[in-house]
């Protein structure tokens, strides 16, 4: 095993790059994704993106579109739940999206379950989250915000906020459906917010999925 | 002035890729080409719509059965069938798909969106590469010609069409529809003489061909548009991306949405053998 060890690493990193370029070449082929900044473009350092969730195919899509120097620093943080389970979604989320699995549900105090997204933005990374906490499955566009957003920004005031709307992928993969409807999506990454002095909680978490919202091409109609 | 040079260049491009596809692979290799035109207009379209969840298997079967088999019944020729399998089995299918989901909200509405989507963009498509099926004395295997003729005539009374805008009355000054459809018309009619000898058609027959289908190009153009305002969007492809540029496949062809059935009727109730 010992002489094995680095051919193995090897090996499940070609796989990781091979198995990466397929899912966002499906991704592109099934959803045409594009993607579009109507703030600037890129910013330097790490950067919190805020995206709406309705679907598992949502940080595919963000990952697919940001551009090879961004993807390579950006790091999705997905619930240790779902993507803990079983031999490929681990090995999926550690190697091919690089994720940050994190424990939800488990108020359990003694971990914190924003610390190990902090240690990322500390060391340079730039994370993907989705503040509603879960796939929302309403009519509603976008469910209540989670307080992680808040605790993040207030615990790194100096970070860009970068709100993200992802348009019709959970048109394309509702939950509990597995074959893809080939309708056409998009990711669009807005203005970059940040918390205000004195901003309380509920305005500021208010305020960012407004500017979700905004983003959408439906509220424009 | 740009737009026009855009079209001109668009459709000689698509015209290369036409012949190129018909000189390797034959009429099997156009009929798939059309059924990817029709899948890529399809998915434009129904991204536009209201579809819930409860349609999902519905949309699935429009898009993985319906399209592929409408090109498969092109394919072997069998008109019978691929004239009436989507506007009698897959209006009449999809809908109980969709109903055995229990969703009933703006149920009408879900199915006839999806019943439009498949009529215009896979029926009404795969009739033009049914056009190089048509049996015409003296002119086997040239069909892909009637297609090109269909296209010139078209597309180029548009492009006259626009050149002729500013002498023609401004929009909402009296007649100024039967000015456009009198002006569309008889651009047609020209080309199509013009492009007679494309085709095995006399004269007088290219003319009102061209007429014909002109005058439905502009027709159809005026519907689709509406379909488009009605979803707030200006072209097909801009519902998911509103971007400037969002020019969709469907925004190039609906034009030809409703001109090619009728063009293919009119041929084949005339010069088919």
């Amino acid at each position: 095993m010992m002489v094995m060890g680095p051919w193995r690493e090897g090996m499940s990193k070609v796989a990781a790059l091979a198995v990466g370029g397929a899912l966002r070449g499906f991704a592109r082929l099934v959803t045409g994704v594009r993607g579009r900044s109507v703030g600037q473009r890129s910013l330097p350092g790490p950067v919190i993106y805020f995206a709406n969730h309705a679907s598992h195919g949502d940080f595919v899509l963000i990952w697919t579109v940001l551009s090879p120097a961004l993807r390579g620093q950006t790091r999705p943080v997905a619930g240790a739940d779902y993507w803990g389970e079983g031999r490929l979604r681990p090995w999926l989320a550690a190697n091919v999206f690089n994720a940050l699995l994190i424990e939800r549900g488990k108020l359990d105090r003694s971990s914190d379950p924003t610390a190990p997204v902090l240690a990322a933005l500390d060391a340079g990374q730039s994370v993907i989250i989705f503040p509603e906490g879960t796939r929302n499955q309403t009519e509603m566009s976008l469910l209540p915000f989670k307080s992680g957003l808040y605790r993040l920004a207030a615990a790194r005031p100096e970070i860009p906020l970068v709100p993200v709307w992802i348009e019709n992928i959970a048109r394309v993969m509702p939950k509990g459906e597995f074959l893809p409807i080939p309708l056409l999506c998009s990711v669009t990454f807005g203005p970059a917010l940040r918390l205000q002095s004195g901003e309380l909680r509920p305005a500021f978490l208010m305020r960012a999925a407004a500017c979700v919202r905004a983003l959408s091409p439906r509220e424009a109609e | 002035m740009g737009d026009r040079w855009t079209v001109v260049r668009y459709w000689t491009l698509a015209s290369i890729i036409l012949l190129v596809t018909k000189s390797l692979s034959g009429d099997g290799g156009v009929i798939a080409l059309f059924g990817l035109v029709s899948l890529q207009a399809l998915r434009e379209f129904l991204t536009l719509t209201h579809t819930r969840r409860a349609d999902h298997w519905a949309l699935l079967a429009a898009f993985f059965v319906v399209l592929p088999f409408q090109y498969v019944l092109i394919a072997v020729e069998w008109y019978g069938m691929s004239s009436i399998m989507i506007p009698v089995y897959a209006f009449l299918g999809l809908p109980i798909v969709s109903a055995l989901r229990r969703d009933t909200t703006r149920f009408m509405e879900r199915v006839a969106e999806v019943q439009w989507g498949l009529m215009t963009c896979v029926y009404c498509v795969s009739y033009l590469p049914a056009l190089l099926t048509l049996e015409i004395d003296g002119f086997a295997g040239q069909g892909l010609w009637l297609l090109l003729f269909l296209g010139l005539a078209v597309q180029g009374a548009e492009i006259a069409h626009g050149f002729a805008k500013p002498f023609l009355p401004k929009e909402g000054h009296g007649d100024d529809r039967i000015a456009e459809f009198a002006f569309v018309t008889l651009a047609g009619a020209v080309i199509g003489l013009l492009a007679a000898g494309l085709t095995p058609f006399d004269l007088l027959s290219a003319a009102g061909f061209g007429g014909a289908a002109a005058t439905l190009g502009l027709a159809g153009s005026l519907v689709m548009e509406a379909v488009r305002r009605d979803r707030g969007v200006e072209d097909w492809r801009r519902g998911a991306v509103s971007d400037r540029h969002a020019t969709g496949l469907l925004d190039r062809i609906e034009r030809l949405v409703f001109a090619t059935p009728v063009f293919f009727h009119l041929v084949r109730f005339w010069w088919t053998v």
